[in-house]
């Protein structure tokens, strides 16, 4: 079977962008079959056979069988990301939809964004007094909270919606 | 007098497709062809929601009949009751917009 796999990066707060080029590469005959770090695999299926889908979820093999009753196919996993896809024929395929569990998976990437950027800072803190090489540690916890930033935007948005309605 | 929150979109009709025991996936079909294709339950958000579901007692699963590999899930008695005590509170949304905005035509 032809096979393509392409390098690309994306920030944390970029999943939806992924999602949509993921999807678009669906659209155009290649759809995602394996993940490795910043790595995605692609194999030639008809184009739009399949809708792809990722979220932010720890491992769950409860939550993988269920999706696999739904029909879905499990993809891989890529650090905290979990990757699905399920052929287009079966119906629209979602994992989020209503703006509760919207801003639950926000509020799930904010917490792991939280306990590494405590980590940095304390790791940071701490190596200061011993070297210069702290300062990697507290850079990092910078552009972590500046991640954090971005996504709790995000979450700030759903909220505010989500006083007016479902 | 009923003080129960309003139940979710989702959660309304996970638990009226339930009153006929199914299985994930035939609850997503059943939320969809009662809402005439308006409500589509997404699949994370409907795990969620049965595994609340579950933890309240609303809901319980059963031993699948002929696939084994497939969970399905039934409404009890508590379930029931709180559909009724939903629905009565939609009855009463209802009423008062109509009185509202129906005495205005």
């Amino acid at each position: 079977m032809e096979t393509k796999k392409v390098v690309r990066w994306f920030w944390v707060w970029q999943f939806e962008e992924e999602e949509i080029w993921l999807n678009s590469m669906a659209a155009g005959g290649w759809a995602l079959c394996r993940v490795g770090f910043a790595t995605y695999y692609f194999e030639k299926t008809e184009p739009g056979e399949y809708i792809i889908r990722e979220e932010f979820r720890r491992r769950d093999v409860a939550y993988e069988s269920f999706l696999r009753e739904m029909g879905a196919e499990h993809i891989g996993r890529m650090a905290m990301w979990v990757f699905f896809r399920r052929k287009a024929e079966l119906g629209e395929f979602e994992l989020n939809s209503d703006l509760d569990s919207r801003i639950q998976h926000l509020s799930n990437i904010c917490r792991m964004l939280l306990a590494v950027i405590l980590m940095n800072l304390g790791i940071g803190l701490s190596n200061l007094r011993y070297s210069s090489l702290g300062v990697i540690n507290l850079l990092c916890a910078g552009f972590l909270a500046y991640c954090y930033g971005r996504i709790q935007g995000k979450r700030d948005e759903l909220q505010r919606e989500r006083q007016l309605h479902e | 007098m009923n003080t129960q929150a309003a139940l979710t979109e989702a959660v309304y009709y996970i638990l009226l497709s339930l009153v006929t025991p199914r299985h994930g996936y035939g609850i997503m079909q059943e939320a969809e062809r009662m809402s005439q294709g308006r409500v589509k339950l997404a699949a994370g958000t409907l795990y969620g929601a049965i595994n609340g579901l579950l933890d309240r007692g609303w809901i319980k699963a059963v031993p699948g009949a002929e696939d084994s590999r497939r969970k399905e899930y039934a409404l009890t008695d508590r379930g029931r009751e709180a559909l009724e005590g939903e629905l009565d509170r939609l009855k009463e949304l209802v009423e008062n917009g109509e009185i509202v905005l129906g005495g205005e035509a």
